[in-house]
């Protein structure tokens, strides 16, 4: 099963990792970071509104894939993915 | 058993960059390490920082580098080129580096066909000094100098260097590409590779185009801004191989 890891200390909450993820696991987080903003988060499942913006509310749901697109638009580099 | 599969490049420095949240730069400098990675040429790569919002990549690029003037860095590079021709040496420069106040450095160098390496990135308005129009704004965009958009009568039209460049015989490689959707960037990268892979084959001149987003001066949020490169950008500066 695929995950990825956020680094929410380097994450300046571009959110354009949230446009890309095909089946909308990653959302915006509630707490801000060090750097005063809200950054990307990852949620293992579904979306829920629980911790973080359901940013893309309906979208089909499903496990993360490791497909990598999240990684490659990073402009930062915060995104690991393991698979 | 799961495994990490993308790996931090190891020319990227782990820091924090000082680019706004969604900048293009981020994305290009990362490009540039996978590639010095990838062909394994760290040891032997120069950079030529330029001025502009990149103007500190040194900080962030794990090997050699130095900086030059607004607009000279083909000027330096192609002296490092000729004093150190075994060294891998390319620019990396915006479009008011490239090509407002160093047209006459580009086009010359571009014309002797020095075997150099130029990442020119286009994000069609100057960054550094707070969003003022470039010579590459689009027709009707707003800028600080053009708050009304820019009008061809007062500022005449767009300027496209790699076409101009494609014309000159010393030309070997150029490309243009854009940093809007994981797809693109894939595209980038390549493009970025076969840069560097001429400069090794000692082809000569290649210069990537690489279209790239200013969030923060198009007045858009990140994902605005890469839907507006997507549906307006591309169209005034057409991707795909020019030369």
């Amino acid at each position: 099963m695929a995950k990825i890891k956020i680094d929410r200390e380097k994450c300046k909450g571009c959110l354009l990792c949230v446009s890309v993820c095909p089946k909308g696991l990653i959302t915006q987080a509630e707490k801000l970071n060090k750097k005063g903003v809200k950054p990307a988060q990852f949620s293992r499942r579904a979306i829920s509104s629980e911790g973080g913006t359901p940013l893309k509310a309906g979208k089909k749901g499903g496990a993360c894939l490791g497909c990598s697109l999240c990684a490659v638009i990073c402009p930062d580099c915060c995104i690991e993915v393991w698979k | 058993m799961i495994k990490k599969i993308n790996n931090h490049p190891k020319s990227l420095r782990k820091i924090p960059t000082h680019y706004c949240a969604g900048c293009g730069h981020g994305l290009a400098h990362r490009l540039i390490a996978e590639v010095v990675d990838e062909l394994g040429i760290r040891e032997k790569v120069i950079a030529i920082a330029p001025v502009g919002c990149a103007v500190v990549a040194y900080d962030y690029w794990d090997f050699d580098c130095s900086e030059a003037a607004h607009g000279r860095a083909l000027a330096v590079a192609t002296a490092i080129k000729r004093v150190r021709p075994d060294n891998i040496v390319f620019t990396y420069q915006g479009d008011g580096d490239l090509a407002a106040i160093g047209t006459n450095e580009t086009i010359h160098a571009a014309n002797r066909g020095e075997n150099l390496t130029v990442i020119f990135i286009n994000n069609a308005v100057y960054g550094m000094t707070g969003g003022q129009m470039a010579p590459t704004t689009l027709l009707q965009q707003k800028t600080a100098t053009t708050p009304k958009g820019r009008d061809q009568k007062l500022h005449g039209y767009p300027l496209k260097i790699s076409e101009i460049l494609a014309l000159l015989p010393g030309v070997k490689y150029i490309e243009r590409v854009s940093l809007h959707s994981p797809q693109e960037i894939t595209k980038a990268k390549r493009a970025i590779k076969q840069a560097f892979t001429n400069q090794i084959e000692g082809l000569g001149f290649s210069l990537v185009e690489v279209l790239s987003s200013c969030p923060t001066y198009w007045g858009l949020s990140p994902n605005q801004a890469l839907s507006w490169m997507r549906e307006v950008m591309v169209k005034e500066f057409p991707l795909g191989r020019i030369k």
